[in-house]
C-alpha cells in the first residue's frame, strides 16, 4: 500500500534541460570527469559520500535503480521484474539471466542474498552504514537461481526505493564468502565497467566491460574520474575541457563563467537538491533549552530575500521546510509561510525575534556558532545567518572547523548552535525526518532532545493508509518542528551541473547520488 | 658578534645626526620599506574612518562588483567592499604579526640566553628540544596548535593562531641569540661578574641581555614579514582567520576560490597587500641588520 | 673525523625520538576520531557498535602506551602499517607521491641555484649601486610574494589568454617528457622564485663577508672582478652556508608545498599531508613526520660533515 507513495510519487524535478530527441548513440571514447574527494575505500556498503559513487559506482549493479529521466520512478536493474504481495510483506524479484561477474563467473540470486546479509545483518568485522533503514527484512529466501524473495516484518512504505539505493552493490557470494571484506580492497561487480586502475590522490580509471549483459552497453569504452580537491582547480578543468564534467554541482557564478567562456559548447543542466543546510541549536546548553530563543533565531533568518541573494553565489536557491519543495508530499508555498520564520514579512518576524529574546531575557546574545569548514555552501549561508543574527542584535561568533573536528563537535554537543546538513539520496521522510526525531531514536539528532510528540507524528505518518493522511501527520510533525525550533532547516540546495555537449545520455536528478552508471552515457564525437 | 659596526677609517669628523636621519641617508630602500609599514599602520589603527564602508557589511545589490568609483577595488561574493577589507585586514596582519613575533622571538630569546648561560646538560637538553622543533613540519605544527588549542580569543585575536605561528620561531631565535650570547659569555668581564659573585639573574640580565638586543630586533622584523605569510597560508588552508572577519589570508580562500575567475581583483589585491607588507617588512629588517649588525645571517 | 661523524650521528637518535614523541602527542591531543569521520561525514547514521568495532581493529582503543610501543617496534623493525583511512600499506602511500615531491622540489632547486649564485655575486659586487638595489629588491619581492598566489595568478593568466591550464594528473618524465614538464614547470616557477630569493641574499652577503676578508683587500688596487678571481679559493668555503641554504629549502620544499599543491591540484606529499592530518590518520601522519624530519636531520647533518671535512677547527671545537 504505503509503495503506493514511492511509485506515486509525481516527477518533480524541473530539469531545465528537456530531454533531448532520441539520437543514435555512438560508441567509443573515454569519459573524463572530474570528483572533488576521493573514496577511501571500495566497499559501497561502508560509504557514503557522493565521491564514491561516482568512481564506483560504473563498476557495479543494484537490484532495481532509479529511472535516470523519470525520477522518482524506479525501473529494474539486475532484477528483470517484481511483485509485491497484497500485505506488502514479500517483494519477489526475478533476476535477469546470463548476467556475468567481471572475473567471468555467473551472478545467481546467491549474490543478491549474500549481498543483502551483508547489508542488513553483516557479520563480525564488517561495516554496514544503512543497517538501520532494512531492519525490516526478516529473511531472504532464493526458490531459484533468477529469483529472489525478501520477508518483511512490517510493511515499510520506503521498501521499493531503497531496493534502489545505490549503495546496495551486489557482490559475488562466493568472494564473500571465502573474505567477508574482500569488496575493502577489491572491485568485483556486474556493472558496465571493469576495474583499471586506482592511482592514489589522482585519478580513477574504468574500462568497458564486455561481457556486460545489456547488449550493446555501455557505449563509453572507460571512464577517468580525477581527483580534484580544489574548486578552482576543477571549474578550470572543466572550462578548459581537461574534464567534460563534475557530477556533484558548480556554484552559479561558476555556470555564468563557464556559459560565458565556453557557453556553446556545453549544456547547463539544474534541479532542485534534496540537501538543506539546517541550523542546530544544542537544546542541553543555555539559554537555547528555551524554545523562545531558538524560535527567535529562526524568525530573525530572512528566507525569502536570502534565497533570492545567495542563489546567485552559493548553490542554493528554494525556501522549503523539513522536506524538499516541490516534491509532492512538502507543504505548498501558501502553507510553508504560515510556519514561524517563513513569514516574507520580514520586519514583524524580526521585532517578534527581539521580543521573544527579551522576555527569554537574553536581549543581547551571543554565541559561537559552529560550522563546517567547507567553502560551498557552508560559508556563504553561514556569513549570510551570522548577518541576519546581527540584526536582531544578536552576535554569532563563527567557528569554522574541518570535517573531523565540526563532526565531534556536534556529535559529542560540544557546541551551542551549529550549521549541520540533512541530505539523502532521494525524497523520503522515513530517511529525512531521521533528523527531527529524539536523540534516544535517531543517531543523527545533533540537538540533543527527545520529544514523544514528534516520534508519535513520524510512526503516524510511517503507518499512514493513504498519501493524504500521511501528508496531514507531515503537516504536524512540521509544525511541530518549526515551532519548537531545535534544528531548523535554511534554504534548500540548487543543483547545476554543467557538461560538455558531446556528453550524451546523462540525466539530472536532484540527487548527486543518483544516475551515476554511466551505462547509457556516450560521447558525440 | 657584538653591536659594534665595524668601523671603517676615515678622516671625516662625522656629523652628529639623529639615528633616524642618519639610518634614512645610508638606509634608502631601508626607509621605503618603514614608510611603507608606517603607512599601513596608520591603516589599520584608523581603519573605521579611513575605509569608505564598513567591511562586515553585506550588499546583495552589489555582489562581485568591478572596481569602480564606488567601490574602488571591487566587492566580493558577498557584495563587501574590497578596498575596506584589505584596510581592515592591515590590522589582522599587523596584530598577528607583530604579537606572534614578539611571542616567538621573547620566547626563543630567553631560552637561547639561558641555555647559552648555563651551558653543559641544560644546554644539551634544550638543544636537542629546538632540533626537534626545527626538523617538524611547520604545516603539521600549526595544524595540531591551532586544533588542540581550540577557538581562544583574546581582544578579537585568535591566539591559536597566534601561538601556532610563533612556535616555528622559537627554535631559530633561540640558535640565533644563543650563539651571541655564547661569545659574550666568555669575555673576561662576565668572569669578573661571576667571580664578584653576581646572581645569575643579575648577569643574564645586565650584561648579556642588552648585547643580543641587536640580533633579537633584526630577527623580529624580519619573523613579522614571515608570520604575515605564513598567516596567509594558514587562513588559505582554513585554519586561520575565519569568516566574516577581514583577513588578507583569508580573503584569497574560501569563496574567493570559487569566483577568481569571475571575479579576479579578489584575489588579485589581498595578494598585492599581503605581498607588499611582508616586502615592506622585509626591506625595512635588511636595512635594520645592514646598519646594526652587518655580520649576522637568519 | 671519524669520532666527530659518529659523534653526530648520535646526536640524531635523541632528536628523531623527540619527533617521534612529539608527533605521536600532537595527533593524539587533537579532538576528533577517524573512524567517526569516514563512517559519518556524508550523513550516514550508524549504531556505536559498529564504531566501536572499527576503532578495535585499527587498534584505536588500546592504551596511549600500547599503541606506542606497536609503533616504535614497527618502525625500528621497517614496519609502517596502512593507512587507517584507505587501508593501503603507508609506504605504497607515500611512494605513490614522492616521485613528484621530489621533482617539483629539484626543479625549483635548479631554477634557484641558476639565478641565486649569478644574481648575488653580481649584487654583491656592485654593492650599493643600482645594480644592487635591483636584485635586492627583486630577493626582497620573492620573499615577499606567497608562492600559492602567485601559482594562482599564473593559472589565472593562461587561462584567460589561451583558455589553457597545466594538466591534471602526474605523468613521469621518463614517459612522457613534454606532458610531464608542461604540468610541473608552473609550480616550480612559483616556488622557485622565493627559494631563489632566499639563496641570491645568502649569496651576495657571503660574496661581501669574503670581499671585505683582509687578505682580499691588498688585493684593492685591482678592480672588483680580480678580487673575486683573487679570492676564488675563499669563496669556495664561503659558499658553503649557500650550500646549507639551498639543502635546507630543498628539505622544506619535499614537504612544505602543501598550499601550492592544492592550487595546481599536484598529487604530492604536501597535499597528503593536509589531507591525512585532517583525517587524523595516525599511522599516516606518523610516517610522514618521520620521513621529512629524517630528511631535514640527515640534510642537517651532511652540511655540518661538510663544515668539518673544510674547516678542522669545527671538529676539534
Amino acid at each position: 500500500m504505503k509503495l503506493g507513495h514511492i511509485v506515486g510519487m509525481a516527477a518533480v524535478a524541473a530539469l531545465a534541460v528537456a530531454p533531448l530527441a532520441a539520437q543514435a548513440q555512438k560508441r567509443g571514447g573515454e569519459l573524463r570527469f572530474a570528483v572533488s574527494a576521493e573514496p577511501p575505500n571500495y566497499d559501497c556498503h561502508a560509504n557514503s559520500s557522493f565521491a564514491f559513487i561516482h568512481p564506483v559506482r560504473p563498476h557495479y549493479n543494484t537490484l532495481l535503480k532509479f529511472d535516470a529521466a523519470h525520477y522518482p520512478k524506479v525501473k529494474g536493474d539486475l532484477a528483470e521484474s517484481w511483485t509485491i504481495s497484497k500485505d506488502g510483506l514479500t517483494y519477489t524479484f526475478k533476476l535477469h539471466k546470463g548476467v556475468k561477474f567481471h572475473d567471468g563467473s555467473d551472478f545467481t540470486s546467491a549474490d543478491v542474498k549474500a549481498s543483502y546479509e551483508r547489508i542488513y545483518n553483516p557479520p563480525q568485522g564488517v561495516v554496514s552504514l544503512r543497517k538501520g533503514a532494512y531492519s525490516d527484512i526478516s529473511s531472504i529466501e532464493t526458490p531459484d537461481a533468477h529469483t529472489v524473495v525478501f520477508k518483511l516484518k512490517a510493511p515499510n512504505s520506503a521498501m521499493l526505493a531503497l531496493f534502489a539505493s545505490p549503495w546496495d552493490c551486489i557482490y559475488s557470494a562466493e568472494k564473500l564468502k571465502q573474505d567477508p571484506n574482500f569488496p575493502q580492497r577489491n572491485i568485483l561487480g556486474t556493472g558496465p565497467f571493469t576495474f583499471v586502475e586506482h592511482a592514489a590522490g589522482s585519478h580513477w580509471v574504468g574500462k568497458r566491460f564486455e561481457g556486460y549483459f545489456e547488449k550493446g552497453k555501455p557505449y563509453l569504452d572507460g571512464f577517468r574520474a580525477i581527483f580534484i580537491r580544489n574548486t578552482a582547480a576543477r571549474v578550470n578543468a572543466l572550462q578548459a575541457g581537461e574534464v567534460l564534467a563534475e557530477f556533484r554541482g558548480h556554484s552559479p557564478a561558476d555556470r555564468d563563467k563557464l556559459v560565458e567562456s565556453v557557453g556553446d559548447k556545453v549544456n547547463v543542466h539544474e534541479s532542485p537538491w534534496a540537501c538543506a543546510l539546517v541550523v542546530t541549536h544544542n537544546t542541553e546548553k543555555k539559554p537555547f533549552n528555551d524554545a523562545r530563543v531558538r524560535r527567535a533565531l529562526s524568525l530573525a533568518v530572512d528566507r525569502w530575500g536570502g534565497a533570492q541573494a545567495l542563489s546567485k553565489i552559493a548553490l542554493v536557491r528554494h525556501v522549503g521546510g523539513v522536506l524538499r519543495p516541490g516534491y509532492d508530499l512538502a507543504p505548498s508555498e501558501q502553507e510553508l509561510v504560515r510556519y514561524p520564520g517563513f513569514g516574507k514579512d520580514i520586519e514583524k518576524a524580526r521585532a517578534e525575534a527581539k521580543r521573544l529574546l527579551k522576555e527569554a531575557g537574553v536581549p543581547n546574545l551571543k554565541f559561537k556558532f559552529t560550522n563546517r569548514n567547507v567553502p560551498m555552501p557552508y560559508t556563504p549561508v553561514g556569513v549570510f545567518l551570522i548577518d541576519q543574527w546581527r540584526q536582531i542584535g544578536v552576535t554569532a561568533e563563527h567557528e569554522q572547523l574541518e570535517t573531523k573536528l565540526y563532526q565531534a563537535a556536534l556529535r559529542s554537543g560540544n557546541y551551542e548552535v551549529g550549521l549541520d546538513y540533512n541530505c539523502d539520496f532521494m525524497d523520503e521522510p522515513n530517511l529525512q525526518l531521521q533528523k527531527y526525531v529524539s536523540a534516544s531514536k535517531s543517531t543523527i539528532n545533533y540537538a540533543r532532545y527527545d520529544d514523544p510528540k514528534l516520534d508519535e507524528l513520524f510512526e503516524k505518518q510511517v503507518r499512514a493508509g493513504t498519501k493524504e493522511e500521511r501528508i496531514k501527520y507531515l503537516r504536524a510533525f512540521e509544525q511541530r518542528v518549526l515551532e519548537q525550533a531545535y534544528t531548523v532547516p535554511t534554504i534548500w540546495w540548487h543543483r547545476i551541473v554543467v557538461t560538455w555537449k558531446q556528453l550524451k545520455g546523462w540525466h539530472m536528478s536532484p540527487s548527486h547520488y543518483l544516475n551515476q552508471d554511466l551505462t547509457d552515457v556516450w560521447l558525440d564525437q | 658578534m657584538a653591536a659594534v659596526p665595524a668601523p671603517e677609517i676615515t678622516y671625516k669628523v662625522p656629523k652628529r645626526r639623529h639615528p633616524v636621519v642618519q639610518f634614512a641617508l645610508t638606509q634608502p630602500l631601508g626607509t621605503a620599506g618603514l614608510l611603507i609599514i608606517i603607512v599601513m599602520f596608520v591603516a589599520g589603527v584608523f581603519a573605521p574612518w579611513v575605509a569608505p564602508y564598513d567591511p562586515l557589511a553585506l550588499d546583495y545589490g552589489a555582489m562581485l562588483a568591478a572596481p569602480s568609483w564606488e567601490h574602488w577595488l571591487g566587492t566580493d561574493a558577498f557584495g563587501r567592499d574590497v578596498f575596506s577589507r584589505i584596510i581592515f585586514g592591515a590590522r589582522t596582519a599587523l596584530m598577528v604579526g607583530f604579537l606572534s613575533s614578539i611571542i616567538g622571538c621573547t620566547v626563543g630569546a630567553v631560552i637561547g640566553v639561558v641555555s647559552a648561560y648555563f651551558g653543559g646538560r641544560i644546554d644539551m637538553v634544550v638543544q636537542r628540544l629546538m632540533d626537534v622543533l626545527l626538523s617538524f613540519p611547520i604545516i603539521v605544527l600549526a595544524l595540531a596548535v591551532v586544533t588542540v588549542l581550540g577557538k581562544w580569543k583574546v581582544l578579537g585575536l585568535d591566539m591559536n593562531l597566534i601561538v601556532a605561528i610563533a612556535i616555528p620561531m622559537v627554535p631559530k631565535v633561540a640558535r640565533v641569540v644563543r650563539s651571541s650570547a655564547l661569545a659574550i659569555r666568555e669575555m673576561p668581564y662576565i668572569d669578573a661578574a661571576r667571580a664578584a659573585g653576581f646572581s645569575h639573574s643579575r648577569i643574564m640580565f645586565r650584561h648579556i641581555i642588552p648585547n643580543v638586543v641587536a640580533p633579537y630586533l633584526i630577527m623580529l622584523t624580519a619573523f613579522v614579514a614571515q608570520a604575515i605569510l605564513l598567516e596567509a597560508s594558514l587562513s588559505f588552508l582554513g585554519l586561520g582567520v575565519t569568516e566574516p572577519s577581514a583577513a588578507w589570508g583569508l580573503m584569497l580562500s574560501g569563496s574567493s576560490q570559487e569566483f577568481y575567475r569571475e571575479a579576479p581583483w579578489m584575489i588579485i589585491f589581498p595578494g598585492v597587500a599581503i605581498s607588499l607588507a611582508v616586502f615592506a617588512f622585509n626591506l625595512f629588517g635588511d636595512s635594520l641588520r645592514d646598519w646594526l649588525d652587518p655580520k649576522l645571517k637568519l | 673525523m671519524l669520532r666527530y661523524t659518529i659523534h653526530r650521528l648520535l646526536l640524531m637518535i635523541p632528536t628523531l625520538a623527540g619527533v617521534a614523541v612529539l608527533v605521536f602527542i600532537m595527533l593524539r591531543m587533537m579532538p576528533g576520531d577517524i573512524v567517526e569521520l569516514r563512517l559519518l561525514a556524508e550523513g550516514g547514521s550508524v549504531d556505536p557498535a559498529t564504531i566501536a568495532a572499527e576503532r578495535a581493529r585499527l587498534g584505536l582503543d588500546k592504551s596511549l602506551w600500547h599503541q606506542f610501543w606497536d609503533w616504535m617496534g614497527g618502525l625500528l623493525t621497517g614496519d609502517l602499517g596502512t593507512s587507517m583511512w584507505t587501508g593501503r600499506p603507508v609506504v605504497e602511500e607515500i611512494a605513490s607521491r614522492l616521485e613528484l615531491s621530489m621533482q617539483v622540489a629539484i626543479m625549483a632547486t635548479v631554477l634557484a641555484t641558476v639565478l641565486a649564485i649569478p644574481l648575488g655575486t653580481l649584487a654583491a659586487l656592485y654593492q650599493n649601486t643600482w645594480i644592487d638595489q635591483i636584485i635586492r629588491v627583486f630577493a626582497i619581492a620573492g620573499l615577499a610574494v606567497p608562492s600559492f598566489w602567485l601559482g594562482m595568478i599564473f593559472i589565472l593568466v593562461l587561462l584567460l589568454s589561451f583558455n589553457w591550464i597545466p594538466p591534471l594528473t602526474y605523468t613521469p618524465i621518463y614517459v612522457d617528457p613534454w606532458q610531464n614538464l608542461s604540468q610541473l614547470i608552473w609550480p616550480a616557477l612559483a616556488v622557485g622564485y622565493r627559494y631563489s630569493a632566499v639563496a641570491t641574499r645568502m649569496t651576495r652577503s657571503t660574496v661581501l663577508e669574503v670581499l671585505r676578508e683582509d687578505y682580499i683587500r691588498t688585493a684593492r688596487a685591482k678592480g672588483v672582478w680580480e678580487r673575486l678571481v683573487v679570492s676564488r679559493h675563499a669563496m669556495r668555503n664561503a659558499m658553503l652556508p649557500v650550500v646549507t641554504v639551498i639543502g635546507l629549502e630543498f628539505a622544506f620544499l619535499i614537504g612544505g608545498l602543501v598550499v601550492t599543491e592544492q592550487v595546481f591540484n599536484l598529487n604530492g606529499l604536501g597535499k597528503l599531508f593536509v589531507e591525512t592530518v585532517t583525517r587524523g590518520d595516525y599511522t599516516m601522519v606518523q610516517a610522514l613526520v618521520m620521513l621529512i624530519a629524517g630528511f631535514f636531520i640527515f640534510i642537517n647533518f651532511a652540511v655540518d660533515l661538510l663544515y668539518a671535512a673544510l674547516d678542522p677547527r669545527i671538529r676539534y671545537g
